[in-house]
């Protein structure tokens, strides 16, 4: 079937439109990427950087060896390692007696945390909370607070509800009890959905800012965000950065950002189709 | 709670009922040891800030606790309604949230038709893969960015025919708010359409083409009424929504110079309670959030359905 011309026109315009918002999309990055490997007098004069400027790794060599982005990595992947895997815990094991239905008061323990998602305390009285309970400046008050979201959990009560209750039932035969059924059958079925999942909470977790911001106040407990938000604003920027005199505070700062987005963007390229799933996942039941 | 006493009864005698009410239990007891961690964590992490609302409506004292504090009535709300900050955070949210409901929310839309006519698969994919990765980056990471390329001396502020750098501006401010959000979310809030779009028989659109309908007809009354529930959906959550702004993103990106027309409520609470200690008046100004938030869903979503829509429920 030949296209009429006007639907040829509207493809090139359409493909020219999507070529110039990539364009739009990537060119910040560039920008900051370029700027990162530029010299300090280059990053200093601004402009457009399409490419770096008197090229050099001097910004990079200088974060690195600064202390604080050593502490902000390593709590930040504690934060996240064990986040993510507490966090998948403790969903699934209310998923999966949540999928009986036959557990007593099942609508009344769903509705408790169904409710969660359209009503919270809110910040004040959730922080004097973290407070009651002594998580102040400690790396859990930016796991435990939002540990499990009701909607995650929905997500997982209706994957377990499509695997065949046959497998189950063999293992009870077999003298099973549910928290065995549980770890050695359940945990292992549900992998493909808790692995998104987990990709979605890792990833939650490694660019948590409000969090730290409000829990943390000690330099020893900083995490990347944290790190990144108080360098731009120049807190302490002598301090911490003492050595940082050979660079701009331009190209310190883009390299910075870019040391703690580096897991991203290695990652992203291969794991981007099942961020997608995800969200298939959740719309299907919302 | 009110769920505890809406229990399902069950239409059997009271003392039979309450035997085999107590074997159920008992027979699933391992499925409550493996559901107790959860519950003691929406517990202790949601019912009991929920219980703490009260101390907006108590004089809250650190050292005497939420329960010990002396109750003082409507008093924090009294104040706060008499507190020009709140009014002048108030009208900055209702507008930034319009700005952002007219311009960030159809965005997605109209990017998942236009990418839905895009053909050959591999440029669609790799579009999509670059339109979809902003919003993976924290607003941290973002503000940085943006911090730089729109820096007075970055060659983009001149080149843009701006005279000032809007992060610096107050008349372009907020608007620079909304285009940021919508670089960041537009790729990415076309997947859930996308996917409601590709769920679409295919025989509508054959059917159409038979009977002489163009590109755009097929658009405008095959895709766009298929998706219409979808986006009613999603409308009435960002309706609940309304009032709160995106806390991180205005947090990371005001500055004094803008203040006056960014302060939201989100960075008023934050600033009261957290910053200033003053707990009860911030919690009341929460709790007025969240109260005008359920409120404004209730409507939305009643409205959507007499409207003849499916709702949330």
């Amino acid at each position: 079937m030949k296209k009429p011309i006007a639907s040829k026109i509207f493809d090139a315009g359409n493909g020219i439109f999507l070529i110039f918002l990539s364009f739009i999309t990537l060119y910040p990055l560039w920008h900051e990427i370029s700027l990162s490997l530029s010299s300090k007098a280059e990053a200093l004069q601004g402009g457009f950087f399409f490419f770096p400027r008197g090229f050099t790794f001097q910004a990079y060599a200088n974060v690195l060896s600064s202390d604080y982005i050593w502490v902000a990595y390593g709590n930040t992947i504690f934060v996240t390692v064990v986040g993510t895997l507490l966090s998948l815990l403790v969903t699934s094991s209310m998923a999966y007696p949540l999928a009986k239905r036959t557990l007593p008061w099942k609508n009344v323990w769903m509705t408790l945390i169904v409710f969660t998602m359209i009503f919270s305390g809110g910040m004040i009285p959730v922080y004097l909370v973290v407070k009651e309970l002594s998580l102040l400046n400690t790396l859990w008050a930016l796991i435990l607070p939002n540990l499990v979201s009701a909607f995650n959990i929905i997500i997982v009560i209706n994957f377990i509800r499509g695997i065949p209750e046959e497998i189950e039932e063999s293992a009870m035969m077999d003298g099973a009890n549910p928290i065995r059924i549980y770890f050695s059958i359940i945990i292992p079925l549900c992998k493909p959905v808790l692995a998104t999942l987990a990709l979605w909470i890792a990833v939650g977790l490694w660019n948590n800012f409000f969090a730290a911001l409000i829990y943390l106040n000690d330099k020893a407990l900083t995490t990347l965000p944290l790190l990144i938000r108080q360098i731009i604003a120049g807190q302490q920027l002598a301090e911490e950065t003492g050595q940082l005199a050979d660079s701009s505070t331009e190209s310190v700062i883009a390299a910075t950002i870019l040391l703690s987005i580096i897991p991203i963007l290695a990652v992203y390229p291969y794991l981007q189709k099942y961020f997608v799933k995800g969200v298939m996942l959740g719309s299907v039941k919302s | 709670m009110n769920g505890i006493s809406s229990v399902p009864v069950t239409r059997t005698k009271p003392q039979a009922r309450s035997g085999r009410h107590w074997r159920e239990w008992g027979k699933h007891k391992y499925y409550f040891v493996l559901l107790l961690p959860g519950l003691v964590y929406f517990a202790l992490f949601h019912y009991w800030p929920m219980a703490g609302i009260t101390i907006a409506f108590k004089d809250f004292r650190l050292l005497e606790g939420i329960m010990g504090s002396p109750w003082a009535g409507l008093k924090w709300f009294q104040i706060l309604f008499d507190a020009p900050d709140f009014w002048t955070a108030l009208r900055n949210t209702i507008i930034i949230s319009f700005y952002k409901l007219v311009f960030s929310f159809p965005a997605p839309i109209l990017l998942a038709l236009l990418l839905n006519e895009v053909y050959h698969s591999a440029f669609k994919r790799v579009i999509q893969t670059i339109v979809y990765f902003p919003h993976f980056l924290s607003w941290v990471i973002l503000g940085g960015i943006l911090f730089s390329l729109f820096s007075s001396d970055s060659g983009l502020v001149s080149f843009l025919g701006m005279k000032a750098s809007p992060i610096m501006d107050p008349s372009s401010f907020r608007g620079f708010l909304v285009i940021s959000e919508v670089w960041k979310d537009m790729g990415w809030g076309t997947i859930i359409y996308l996917a409601a779009i590709s769920s679409i028989n295919p025989e509508l659109y054959e059917a159409a083409r038979i009977d002489g309908g163009n590109r755009f007809h097929l658009v405008r009354h095959i895709t766009l009424p298929s998706i219409t529930n979808t986006i009613v959906i999603l409308l009435i959550l960002r309706t609940g929504q309304i009032l709160h702004v995106g806390f991180e993103q205005i947090f990371i990106l005001y500055n004094p110079l803008v203040f006056e027309v960014s302060d939201v409520i989100d960075t008023y609470v934050y600033r009261l309670g957290l910053t200033m200690g003053r707990y009860s008046f911030a919690t009341a100004a929460g709790l007025f959030q969240s109260f005008v938030g359920l409120l404004l869903l209730l409507v939305t979503n009643g409205v959507a359905r007499r409207m003849g829509e499916r709702g949330l429920w």
